[in-house]
């Protein structure tokens, strides 16, 4: 199965990476841009056929390696 | 009394680590990170470089290598280990220091002397050294700017400016014992008259200070 993982940094967490391509896009006058986080999606493909089952071993492998807990939630979409 | 230390693939501070040590009186050796008994070994030092590449994230690989479960179990039992730059990461990463590195502030690779200020002298880092001391030690990273929500993190050394956004100007946090701790720059990178400072010299014996035969 097809499982997208999406590592979010907290809100609360500083982002430098986001503040400096948000300063980018308004010197280039897109000046709507309001926030840009620097997020990061990982994409991976799973042997097995019960999406509940894959769910629990992708959620098992964000909270031991794919997402630290100090900085990032985690967010998993499972496709067929 | 010997030290490990401790060689991930992709750390370039290692040989540093073991000559300053040397220098100092004291004894280290390299430990390849596939290692799974260091019961001979009366502290750890984790060194610097880039450790798997900072895949994924700084120390996030390196803190599954064999190694780090006996580097846990010494730490556990009280025994010295210091984690230098990228050590710390992996030191943050294993869960044996609270918090964790981002990009520093202004996105810039800091490499250049910084000033730091000893501001607790619990840890084996800083036990032999004077309560508001002053040293000057090269800075030498891209993920330095620590953060701790939790507030656990206990800082031993302090920029004296803040060249990257560190929380409370950390250049340096202990757990709460003061057996483990991680430092962000480079101690044995100024223990010669040669590189520029001498500074390092008095974290470094801290360290050595605090090592008791297993």
């Amino acid at each position: 199965m097809k499982v997208t993982v999406t590592i979010d940094r907290r809100p609360e967490i500083a982002d430098p990476e986001g503040t400096t391509v948000r300063r980018a896009l308004h010197d280039l006058g897109f000046t709507e841009a309001r926030t840009v986080r620097m997020d990061r999606v990982i994409h991976i493909e799973v042997e097995g056929d019960d999406p509940e089952q894959v769910r629990m071993r992708v959620t098992e492998m964000c909270r031991q390696l794919l997402a630290n807990p100090v900085l990032e939630d985690f967010e998993i979409e499972v496709s067929s | 009394m010997t030290t490990a230390v401790v060689v991930f693939p992709g750390v370039n501070c290692e040989q540093d680590v073991v000559h300053a040590v040397n220098a100092l009186g004291g004894e280290a050796e390299l430990v390849w990170h596939r290692e799974t008994d260091l019961s001979d070994f009366d502290g750890v030092i984790l060194p610097g470089g880039f450790a798997h590449g900072d895949a994924l994230r700084t120390g996030a690989i390196a803190r599954f290598s064999p190694a780090m479960a006996e580097v846990g179990r010494l730490a556990a039992e009280g025994a010295p280990v210091l984690g230098i730059c990228n050590g710390w990461q992996v030191l943050c990463e294993a869960g044996l220091i609270p918090g964790a590195h981002i990009a520093n502030r202004d996105l810039s690779f800091i490499c250049r002397f910084v000033e730091v200020e000893v501001v607790d002298t619990i840890s084996i880092l800083t036990r032999t050294a004077q309560l508001g001391q002053r040293l000057r030690i090269p800075l030498n990273s891209y993920q330095g700017n620590w953060v701790d929500p939790s507030n656990a993190g206990r800082i031993v050394l302090r920029y004296v400016d803040d060249p990257n956004g560190s929380q409370g100007r950390a250049a340096a946090v202990s757990n709460t014992t003061g057996n483990v701790v991680g430092v962000m720059p480079h101690p044995e990178r100024a223990t010669d008259d040669l590189l520029g400072s001498t500074d390092g010299r008095v974290l470094l014996e801290s360290f050595l200070h605090s090592l008791v035969p297993a």
